[in-house]
């Protein structure tokens, strides 16, 4: 531990107490897995909450005085701090290969997560991300990366085809907001819906900074879709969803990610009543129960977002590693690419890019101002929450 | 038909608001030929006291009316104050400066205040609390909200409350005065530097509205949010022809439609499949009621300045550019 090194004491303190100080090779029996999520700024709270998912299986795997190779093991989690800034993300990336880490669960952001990635794939360090949804962090190519968690180009077929399903439209329109994200989440939407036979008028656009749509609507007004899908973010969606409703649109509306936030409740009003979105992964509360009970004990917190994800990426790479009788991340890779494991989000098991098979997205309709799941979409098939929760419990 | 009423409300609506931030440019530019960049930046100051003050209020179970009010009433004299002291402090030491310094000055405060207004209220959107329900009528086929006939009468009665200033009072007459002439207004018993800065605080006093209204009927507020409004009043401006007042009106009102048709009619016009030649040359991507569109609506932005170009093209001097005499 270099106390001198670090520029910011603070962050140098926090660091020192979740314990990433020692820099020197593991000494036999120990067996190190990193963890890195934003611990300080605007998200830290989602960055602990990771790290809890993480923090709690590493525990449970000491508990259970787990052998490999011979010799029962100690797992310790390193777990580091990236600021959800891409340029730290790279340096604490490195910072756990100087520390040989056996594996990292995270990052939390797609942002950081994909600067990261050829860094610990230099290494050969098998990387599990419990909520990185952007494609392109599986697309590099890198067989040691690896998520638990859907991904966003899966999010538009799961609320198209469940759009189609339960509410069968006629006539459907889609606006984009010009970005990589919305435009291919649109683009996405767009498709299945065709592929359902369902009419899509032409595509709207605005940018990612509109915040007058009026034009817009009225001209979809005058063409009365059934449905409206936005691809983009909450900022400019919720203006866009109170809009419509002022100039007195029935049709039903829809959002991806971006735009599926609790803070759409502030930013439409009473207009945001009724609107449907999808997220990528299952709500937290939705998690087996046993490790909801777990966490719950051991934190005195109910998990906030993707702790389950965290909690299962982080036993993937423990039972990899006992099936490979090995911690060795040579040896334990092949295992962890033909993995089949059930956990705390059900059946885990990876494609070849690394990308978890028949991952869930989860549609959310906004009920009394709340964001309340009604359903999850499976490899195609939409299944209700109640349904879903039955059937993993 | 509805369709094309519809676009009317609403660019009338947007237009006004353009309308009431375009003066603020024309009232400076018109007495000391300065574009004071900043002024967007004073209308996003505006907006973010009344956000502060409304949701502050808003708990406390008074009138939402009055809770607007109060907000407004906040706003307005923070934003005079910061009209007043960015005339001072940044533009009157370069009063006699060549032309180009105040005008980096001005972008210069521009930046300094979304700064610091990112310091204060954070760089998320704020979500500008919706405590006024809105009620839509329907006329001829086209909604109009409450919200939207307040804003237009609110924009209308500012235009007249700011003509009577200008043409029936005294400081107006010492305006227009040091509009034509300040050394000659100054010979004649006109304290110039009083009255540019009556007319920087005047015009901050009308952006600090205009923020209110702009928060109000979109229901979002962020520190970015001047820079695009300032730069639509500015050209709104432009096209009724800077320095003069009634031009100011004229072309918030008129950018305001035309960004409203031109968003909601560039689709079907640049879709090349309607024009029959184009549509056989296109074939395969034509086929089947399929669309090839050029413009989409997100070229919304550039019509407003299309219109500008072409404008400016023809009547360099703007709409009603050419009564000089007038400006103020």
């Amino acid at each position: 531990m270099n106390m001198a090194k670090a520029s910011i004491p603070l962050l140098a303190a926090a660091l020192a107490l979740i314990g990433c100080g020692e820099q020197k090779p593991p000494a036999g029996a120990e067996v190190r897995i990193g963890h890195v999520g934003p611990l300080t700024g605007g998200i830290a709270h989602l960055g602990k909450d990771n790290e809890n998912g993480a923090r709690l299986a590493v525990e449970e795997a000491n508990a259970a005085k787990i052998k490999i190779d011979g010799k029962e093991v100690k797992f310790t989690l390193v777990a580091e701090d990236d600021q959800a800034d891409p340029k730290t993300g790279t340096t604490v990336a490195q910072k756990l290969v100087d520390a040989k880490v056996a594996g990292v669960v995270g990052h939390l952001n797609s942002g950081t997560s994909i600067p990261a990635s050829p860094i610990y794939a230099q290494a050969g360090i098998p990387v599990i991300s419990g909520s990185a949804t952007n494609p392109k962090l599986t697309e590099q190519g890198f067989k040691s990366q690896f998520r638990v968690v859907g991904r966003d180009d899966q999010q538009g077929p799961a609320i198209a085809s469940y759009l189609a399903t339960t509410k069968k439209p006629k006539l459907v329109a889609v606006i984009d907001d010009a970005t990589a994200y919305g435009e291919g989440i649109a683009n996405e939407v767009e498709k299945t819906l065709k592929a359902a036979n369902v009419k899509v008028l032409p595509r709207e656009k605005g940018t990612d900074k509109t915040t007058d749509w009026k034009a817009v609507l009225t001209k979809l007004r005058g063409r009365s879709p059934d449905a409206v899908f936005y691809g983009g973010m909450d900022a400019t969606g919720g203006p866009l969803l109170k809009q419509g409703r002022e100039l007195g649109i029935k049709a039903v509306f829809s959002f991806g990610d971006g735009a599926c936030t609790d803070k759409m409740r502030e930013l439409a009003g009473d207009a945001a009543e009724g609107l449907l979105c999808s997220q990528a992964g299952i709500p937290p509360q939705a998690a087996d129960k046993k490790f909801l009970e777990a966490y719950k004990k051991k934190f005195n917190m109910d998990p906030i977002l993707y702790a389950p994800f965290t909690y299962d990426a982080a036993n993937l790479l423990i039972s990899a590693m006992q099936k490979a009788n090995s911690s060795d991340p040579k040896k334990y890779l092949p295992e962890l690419q033909k993995i089949d494991f059930t956990g705390a989000t059900g059946k885990i098991a990876f494609d070849e890019k690394g990308d978890r098979k028949d991952a869930e997205m989860t549609i959310f309709i906004m009920k009394g101002g709340k964001l309340d799941p009604i359903a999850i979409v499976k490899g195609g098939k939409t299944m209700t929450y109640e349904e879903f929760i039955k059937g993993t419990k | 038909m509805d369709t094309f009423l519809q676009q009317l409300v609403n660019g009338l609506t947007a237009g006004s608001v353009y309308a009431v931030v375009a003066l603020g440019y024309t009232m400076v530019y018109g007495i000391i030929q300065l574009i004071n960049f900043a002024h967007g930046e004073v209308v996003m100051i505006g907006a973010m006291v009344a956000f502060t003050v409304i949701n502050a209020l808003a708990p406390a179970g008074l009138p939402p009316l009055a809770v607007v009010l109060v907000g407004t009433a906040c706003a307005i004299p923070v934003c005079m104050l910061v009209g007043y002291s960015m005339e001072r402090l940044a533009y009157r030491p370069l009063r006699g400066a060549p032309r180009l310094a105040p005008l980096i000055t001005a972008i210069g405060v521009s930046i300094i205040l979304q700064h610091l207004a990112m310091l204060v209220w954070s760089r998320n959107v704020l979500a500008f609390p919706q405590i006024i329900r809105t009620t839509t009528y329907t006329l001829g086929g086209a909604s109009i909200t409450n919200v939207q006939i307040a804003i237009i009468a609110v924009c209308v009665a500012l235009m007249g409350a700011l003509a009577l200033l200008v043409y029936r009072t005294q400081l107006g007459t010492a305006m227009r005065a040091t509009a034509q002439n300040p050394h000659v207004a100054g010979l004649m018993g006109v304290d110039v530097n009083r009255v540019i800065a009556a007319t920087f605080v005047i015009g901050a006093a009308l952006g600090a509205v205009a923020g209110v209204l702009f928060g109000t009927y979109y229901g979002v507020a962020q520190y970015t949010m001047g820079s695009i409004l300032g730069l639509k009043a500015f050209s709104a401006a432009v096209l009724g022809g800077i320095g003069n007042i009634p031009g100011a009106m004229l072309g918030g009102v008129l950018l305001g439609v035309v960004e409203a048709l031109g968003a909601g009619y560039i689709g079907d016009l640049s879709d090349l499949c309607v024009y029959g030649w184009i549509a056989d040359f296109l074939g395969e991507h034509c086929a089947g009621g399929e669309h090839f569109i050029l413009f989409g609506s997100n070229y919304q932005d550039v019509f407003a300045f299309l219109v500008l170009i072409l404008v400016l093209v023809f009547r360099p001097s703007g709409l009603l550019g050419e009564r000089v005499g007038d400006r103020a």
